[in-house]
């Protein structure tokens, strides 16, 4: 009689050993971002091409600023976590884990460089 | 490597598009906040990024990324029908893949007009 479970068998046996939680977080935020990218394409197609008073307008508007902040949030969270798939599948050892931490550090940097120039926009 | 050694298929091509848009989209991103951030700091810095998003290599980025984004969108759709076990037939995937290319061509078409008109 095997004491170990059929799952405890399979755990871990994927390219990353993990991954039930992060495939859970991608289905979330692509839902998330089924509603919000659509609306954010839109709003960023009328803007490019204006002049910096348009351009300001539009994202001090309250509407445009929560929707560009929600846009990058959840879109730059999906963006690192989907990059770390490509990690885990075609990258290994140490250069797996620089790349994985680079793409979290660049995600939050992008975040929180656009989350200031909206509040600086919207003050 | 993919094609040299294993015939193209439309399930493989696009599957794997789905994750090439997704890691492209991060170029449209970045020149995007960057614009932004320039637009809240200075005229001064508004003008040298607006120069490069108007310029024919921004309008480059942004055409392709909005086939990226549309093709990731539909992609995803495709996951989420996936996941609830539908849509597995080979048939079904392979017409699922040509959904996904026409789709985001059609909705690439009309995101540029939105923007121009």
């Amino acid at each position: 009689m095997r004491y170990l479970t059929a799952r405890k068998r399979a755990e871990g046996l994927g390219s990353a050993h993990h991954g039930t939680g992060h495939h859970i977080a991608m289905t979330v935020s692509g839902w998330a971002l089924l509603f919000i990218v659509p609306v954010f394409v839109v709003v960023l197609a009328r803007t490019l091409g204006g002049g910096i008073e348009e351009v300001r307008a539009t994202f001090s508007n309250p509407f445009v600023a929560i929707l560009t902040g929600l846009f990058l949030f959840v879109g730059m969270r999906h963006f690192a976590k989907g990059a770390q798939m490509t990690f885990e599948d075609y990258a290994h050892g140490f250069t797996r884990e620089a790349l994985i931490m680079a793409t979290n550090a660049l995600s939050y940097l992008t975040i929180a460089a656009g989350f200031y120039a909206l509040v600086k926009l919207a003050l | 490597m993919l094609g040299k050694y294993y015939r193209l298929q439309m399930t493989s091509v696009s599957s794997i598009m789905i994750r090439i848009t997704g890691l492209g989209l991060i170029v449209a991103i970045l020149l995007t906040v960057w614009w932004i951030l320039a637009a809240a700091l200075s005229e001064g810095q508004f003008a040298v990024v607006n120069a490069i998003v108007t310029s024919w290599f921004g309008v480059l980025v942004y055409a392709a990324s909005a086939w990226a984004v549309w093709y990731h969108l539909l992609g995803g759709l495709r996951h989420f029908l996936f996941d609830s076990l539908r849509g597995m037939e080979i048939h079904t995937a392979e017409r699922l893949g040509w959904a996904m290319f026409i789709g985001a061509t059609v909705l690439t078409v009309l995101t540029i007009l939105v923007a121009v008109l």
